[in-house]
């Protein structure tokens, strides 16, 4: 491993106009959430138009300052905006980074943030929820909670040190809390809501322990101070700190072992499945790690750990994505397995890092166009999630179904559209490495991508071709299927998204754009050595598995009746995938049950224990008042011999302490 | 080192002494011929009328203000003697700070005045 | 030889020099005694109808004329000086104090101000005639004290109807108490601030006298109300005479009342000890009763319970700052030198104030007396900060009187919200369910109850916090580990009157709360927001009480 980019781009203060007004960025969401959600009844007209204006204006903010720096020799610059945490040894200021790599997150999550109020307008428009207080004040709140997260999410990648991000952090946590459970009156909504926050909470865990260490052995937490001294730290406490980031990066990111709550989100509206897993809160693992590039570069352990979750994770949402029914379970599994994609790719060190970012760019086009697609679907359909239902499709909304075909085939790396750039420069990359490595980790990529296609292959040929299944059903209501496009305010946004998923790769690949571009944040990007492959080989291997996939897909799926009612008799396989590759059942045996235990255990102590102490002592104690209180006659001449007594007393004792 | 306070115990010895001694004696020597006025409760002189309180009745509580209003002239004076004796060397600041003094305790017997506490009926 | 033979000594006749005196730093002082004289001449000269206003405008006026004339003087101020021929000392405790003082002062004397709670305030009113006997002093019923004493206010024997319906007068109230607040209040500042123990007598009865008078001046409930004056009277000069003698042993000791000259005889001399621990057992019971401390603190519940309620807030809150003030002076400048002789007796003393107030606490039925005996269980607090003799002793001692001050007017301007037809309900029962009625002041209530428990982001919690952890530094842990226990079980009868509000329901013919007056809402308000503030932000008066020492 090289430590050429230790000494990569000097850090210089933020200079111009634009820059040192860096923290509009966060302030204008950040204003917006505040409006919305204090203003009451009163916003509900303007609500949503405030919620999307603030984005925009971000949005338009994050152009502008991308563009300026685009000429910038020096484009590593930190924004010092105020002493946040002055405590004796511990200094933490608060400020912007400003380099290529949190750019292009400002670009991602105000970028596709704008598109995902704009169609949220429409989606949540006749949102009620049987509440007296009308569409229009839960539309308000949702916009409310959607600007929260976006300056949340502002706020972690453009923090200058890991406690600003850790700010950002918890920030996201609340806010997909808040719109994983939007929907309050479901039982449902609130436990994953509830399960997406504790899920959170054991990665965040982490991640404090992680700045703690850091904190304790350099006496520092920002950036610039932590990475240019990371080669003082031990080799063990290295590996530690990586390995407690790449905790942390595992909860926001759902990667294994924490994977189980991102399916569950689903519970939320359709816009936040998209503003959550397509676009921006599970990034934030892959951010993080590729922020902290330069301590996994210096960690050979924390880079194979990482590269190890990476693999597992994108094996294990391929196989699980397989088996769903559920449109927007199986897409949210396939962005489990694509963020697999990515930490694998950041895990493979200065080979992958920009690659990583690469696919979470190109992947935040298809998988936000997708999930509005399914949307869009969900809209057109009463709200029916089940593929078995669906069927056919294609004829009645066209625009949807051209524009989530895009999608898909930019997912499963048709040649040409945006995944066939990222994912097979992964893949390439993971063939890359030398020995053993090489083989597993390419091989699981290539397995993964020919998984992908299978299930997003059998996603597409239940929902939209086929016979219309849903032609003899009716919804749970009871009331027939009309499936029909949606309005423009959501078509737009999909459309939008469409042309990002067809042309992103191909622009950011000629001429090695953003590889170049990201640089100065991320170093230089090694090409491979010597692979166990040939390089010509790989993309050839990668479109053939991929093509054999889909062609499996559509002997199983495209050729055979799909029964309406989930077929019961199935192999153990799919069983098993069935139920999460029994990922709650790890976790309720890991987690959930000794912290019951634990609880138990403690409530007993309690009862019996403590409880048992304070009881006593509160029945002694009242016995003692009652029995006092009787001193306290209201006689005065009975004050009066208490108060004499106690002066002869204390000058009783005053004499035989002072005389010895 | 307690020297100097030997005649002073020597002399509440003697007063407890004599106070014990007086007290003692009388029943022993004194003739015993009681009537009325002897066995009443002494009150200025005048006979206490509403009784007192084993009759359960109440004092008239202009006694009590007479009372007081002699312990204010009393205790001015008690302050103005050791002033006149001193007068000179004490100088202009001490006439202020004595007129101070008097004044403030004229605001109390203005009050009183004010308020009817002269009015004895 | 000396002290008996020099006070014969005739002085010769040569011109003596004034003493120096420094105005400026003793202006508040002279401010409230002269508004407090002027005050007397309102009452003589005045129409009865206008006197209210004046006296109100008034007390209020030279209250706030005297913080500014304060905070003048503090910004220019250095460590402090000794003024009046030494007899005052005015150092950074001191002007801490008297600003805690004045702010209390201000609080107090807008809940006595009020008329609207009580139609007229809650003040005996002046009897119609002004015929002199009944116009001047208490107006009748001072057979109380000397009649049998019964056990009327026994705990938890409430006080029968035939006394409660003894009201007087028709309306108005008694402007007097005014002027007696201010007077008052001048004393306690001097009290504090009294670098020898004469000049702390004098301060200590001009305190002491119109708090008597005070609390014996309630509109309703005369007879317990007059019970109290003359109980607290009686107490009061007794404790008094406990002072008295013990000055007059430390003057046969050191032969000097001035603190300094008493803290230089003790450091060094082959003098009688009887006489100075006698004289210092004595002092300090006399200051205890003041502060309402351990086995000297009789009087407090039925004090509290008969006074009327704002005299009350008013005699909680700046009595026991004065007291403490004193009590840190004398120990810190005089007594320091024979800490280790009266360290584990005061020690003991805190211990048991904590567990009395503690533990009678527990089985009140009365609020007024309940937050008496938590009056007595936060002087054993106050007294862990005041016997650890270091700087953070003192300031932390300081700032636990500043919060306990602003919590107690706010706690005794609530409890004269909550009333029946018979007036304020103090029983406990009336209490139940308050916040169905109010929660406003349920809600209200259950934050200054929840302060006084200590719990964090109120600010008894930081004067808990401060005074604790300076013991600690001291070395007194298991004092400590003590005072944590009290405070633990005292918080269960707060907690009872915030689950009886909460969590019962309300009696049918159960009290109501008044819609308070300007005046009381504007000192509950200032309360809490002190409360409030001072937990989240102490700095902003740790800063101050924690510059400086006493001076000498």
């Amino acid at each position: 491993m090289t430590t050429s980019f230790l000494a990569a781009e000097p850090v210089r203060a933020a200079a111009g106009v634009l820059q040192s007004n860096a923290w509009v960025l966060i302030a204008l969401p950040l204003l917006g959430a505040a409006v919305l959600l204090l203003v009451g009844r009163r916003g509900n007209a303007w609500g949503h138009v405030l919620g999307c204006a603030t984005v925009l204006a971000a949005f338009g903010y994050g152009l502008a300052l991308f563009a300026s720096a685009l000429g910038d020799p020096h484009p590593v610059r930190d924004l010092y905006l105020f002493s946040w945490i002055p405590v004796n040894a511990l200094q933490v200021d608060f400020g912007l980074r400003l380099d290529p790599l949190s750019l292009v997150f400002v670009l991602l999550i105000t970028g596709v943030g704008s598109l995902i109020h704009i169609y949220s307008i429409g989606y949540m428009a006749h949102d009620q929820q049987g509440r007296t207080g009308g569409a229009n004040t839960e539309r308000r709140r949702f916009f409310g909670y959607l600007n929260l997260f976006v300056a949340a999410m502002l706020v972690l990648v453009l923090g200058n040190g890991f406690v600003t991000l850790y700010l950002g952090w918890e920030g996201v946590g609340l806010a997909s809390y808040l719109l994983i459970g939007f929907w309050q009156r479901r039982r449902t909504a609130g436990a994953a809501a509830t399960k997406a926050f504790v899920m959170n909470r054991i990665g965040d865990v982490g991640l404090a322990l992680a700045i703690f260490l850091l904190f304790a052995k350099l006496g520092t937490t920002q950036y610039t101070e932590v990475f240019a001294r990371a080669d003082e730290l031990s080799s063990g406490v290295l590996l530690a700190i990586t390995l407690l980031l790449l905790l942390g990066a595992c909860g926001k990111s759902g990667q294994v072992p924490l994977q189980a709550w991102l399916p569950d989100a689903m519970e939320g509206p359709t816009p936040v499945s998209a503003l959550i897993h397509a676009a921006t809160m599970v990034t934030a693992g892959v951010y993080l790690i590729a922020r902290a590039n330069p301590l996994y570069t210096l960690s050979e352990g924390g880079q194979l750990a990482v590269t190890i979750v990476g693999a597992v994770t994108l094996l294990v949402g391929c196989v699980i994505g397989c088996a769903y029914d559920d449109i927007k379970k199986v897409l949210a599994y396939s962005t489990v397995s694509q963020i697999g994609y990515m930490i694998l790719a950041v895990g493979l060190g200065p080979a992958g890092y920009a690659l990583g970012i690469m696919h979470l760019l190109t992947h935040g086009f298809f998988k936000a166009g997708l999930f509005l697609g399914a949307g869009s679907v969900m809209h057109g359909m009463n709200d029916e999630v089940d593929m078995r239902r669906y069927g056919g499709l294609y004829r009645y909304m066209p625009i949807t179904f051209v524009t989530f075909a895009l999608g898909y085939l930019a997912l499963i790396g048709f040649p040409f559209l945006s995944g066939y750039y990222s994912k097979d420069a992964i893949i390439e990359a993971a063939f890359g490495q030398g020995s053993w490595q090489g083989w597993v980790f390419g091989g699981a990529a290539a397995l993964g991508a020919g998984l992908t296609a299978f299930y997003m292959t059998r996603l597409v040929l239940m929902t939209f071709f086929g016979p219309r299944r849903w032609e003899n059903l009716t919804t749970a209501d009871g009331e027939k299927y009309h499936p029909h496009e949606s309005p423009a305010v959501m078509t737009v946004p999909m459309i939008l998204l469409a042309v990002g998923s067809v042309g992103a790769g191909a622009f950011f690949t000629f001429g090695e754009r953003l590889v170049g571009y990201l640089t100065p944040a991320l170093g230089e990007l090694e090409e491979g050595h010597a692979g166990v492959l040939p390089h010509v080989l790989i993309p050839v291997l990668t479109v053939g598995l991929s093509a054999l996939g889909a062609l499996a897909a559509w002997l199983f799926v495209g050729r055979r009746r799909v029964e309406v009612a989930r077929p019961q008799r199935v192999s153990p396989v799919v069983r098993a995938a069935r139920a999460d590759l029994y990922g709650n059942a790890i976790n309720r045996a890991l987690v959930v049950r000794p912290t019951d235990g634990l609880a138990r255990g403690l409530v007993t102590v309690d009862s019996r224990g403590v409880d048992g102490a304070v009881d006593g002592l509160a029945g002694f104690l009242g016995a003692a008042s009652h029995g006092l209180r009787r001193w306290q006659s209201g006689f005065v001449r009975s004050y009066a011999l208490s108060m004499f007594t106690g002066g002869v007393l204390l000058v009783a004792a005053m004499l035989a302490v002072g005389m010895p | 080192m307690l020297d100097p306070y030997i005649p002073l115990v020597l002399m509440f010895a003697l007063a407890f002494g004599f106070a014990v001694f007086s007290v003692a004696i009388a029943p022993l020597v004194g003739p015993r011929r009681y009537n009325k006025a002897k066995l009443d409760a002494y009150e200025c002189g005048i006979e206490p009328s509403p009784p007192p309180v084993t009759g359960g009745g109440r004092m008239p509580v202009a006694y009590y203000l007479t009372a007081m209003m002699f312990i204010l002239f009393d205790i001015e004076m008690v302050f103005l003697f050791p002033y006149a004796v001193s007068a000179d060397s004490l100088g202009m600041w001490g006439v202020a700070a004595v007129v101070l003094f008097v004044v403030s305790f004229g605001l109390a017997d203005i009050y009183l005045w004010r308020r009817g506490g002269l009015d004895w009926n | 030889m000396g002290p008996v033979q020099a006070g014969a000594v005739v002085l010769a006749q040569q011109p003596v020099e004034p003493p120096p005196i420094e105005y400026a730093a003793i202006a508040p002082v002279l401010l409230m005694l002269t508004a407090a004289c002027v005050g007397v001449i309102v009452e003589a000269f005045l129409p009865r109808h206008q006197r209210w206003s004046v006296q109100v405008g008034l007390s209020l006026l030279t209250l706030v004329v005297a913080g500014v004339a304060l905070g003048a003087y503090a910004r220019g101020a250095g460590t402090g000086l000794t003024t009046l021929a030494g007899t005052i000392a005015v150092d950074t405790p001191t002007l801490f104090l008297w600003g805690t003082l004045l702010a209390l002062g201000f609080a107090s004397i807008l809940l006595i101000a009020d008329r609207s709670v009580e139609q007229g305030g809650a003040f005996v009113a002046e009897s119609d005639a002004s015929s002199g006997s009944s116009g001047l002093g208490a107006s009748s019923g001072l057979s109380a004290s000397s009649g049998p004493a019964r056990g009327a206010t026994a705990d938890s024997s409430a006080p029968s109807p035939t006394m409660t319906r003894a009201t007087a007068g028709v309306s108005g109230m008694r402007t007097e108490v005014f002027p007696l607040a201010m007077f008052s209040l001048s004393g306690m500042m001097v009290f504090c601030a009294a670098n020898d123990l004469l000049t702390m007598f004098i301060a200590l009865e001009v305190l002491s006298l119109p708090l008597y008078l005070l609390c014996g001046l309630a509109k309703r409930r005369r007879l317990l109300s007059q019970e109290a004056a003359v109980k607290y009277f009686l107490l009061g000069a007794f404790a008094s005479a406990f002072f008295l003698y013990g000055l007059a042993l430390l003057y046969g000791y050191s032969g000097s009342v001035k603190l300094a000259a008493i803290s230089e005889a003790t450091a060094g001399s082959d003098r009688s000890d009887t006489l100075l621990f006698a004289g210092i057992g004595l002092l300090v019971v006399g200051l205890l009763f003041k502060a309402s401390v351990g086995p000297f603190h009789a009087w407090t519940p039925d004090v509290y319970h008969g006074a009327p309620t704002a005299v009350t807030g008013f005699m909680a809150a700046c009595t026991k700052v004065a007291a403490f003030g004193a009590i840190l002076r004398v120990l810190q400048v005089a007594l320091e030198a024979s800490s280790w002789e009266w360290h584990y007796v005061l020690w003991t003393v805190a211990v048991l104030s904590m567990l009395i107030g503690v533990v009678l606490g527990l089985t009140q039925t009365d609020i007024k007396r309940m937050i008496a005996y938590s009056s007595i269980a936060h002087a054993g607090f106050l007294l862990v900060g005041a016997i650890a003799l270091t700087d953070r002793g003192l300031s932390g001692t300081l700032f636990y009187l500043l919060a306990y001050g602003f919590t107690t007017v706010a706690v005794f301007g609530v409890i004269s919200l909550v009333r029946t037809s018979e007036g304020e309900a103090t029983h406990l029962s009336g209490w139940a369910g308050l916040a169905k009625r109010s929660p406003l002041v349920a809600a209200v209530f259950t934050f200054l109850l929840l302060a006084l428990a200590g719990i964090p982001m109120t600010s008894g919690f930081m004067g808990k916090f401060y005074v604790f952890s300076a013991a600690v530094t001291d070395g007194m842990v298991p004092l400590v580990v003590i005072a944590l226990v009290a405070s633990a079980a005292a918080a269960f009868f707060y907690l009872r009157v915030i689950v009886l509000m909460y969590f019962n329901e309300p009696a049918a013919d159960g009290p109501t709360v008044s819609v308070p007056g300007a005046f009381t809402t504007a000192a509950i308000t200032l309360g809490v927001v002190v409360t409030l503030l001072l937990g989240v932000l102490p700095t902003l008066a740790w800063n101050w009480a924690n510059v400086g020492g006493f001076v000498s």
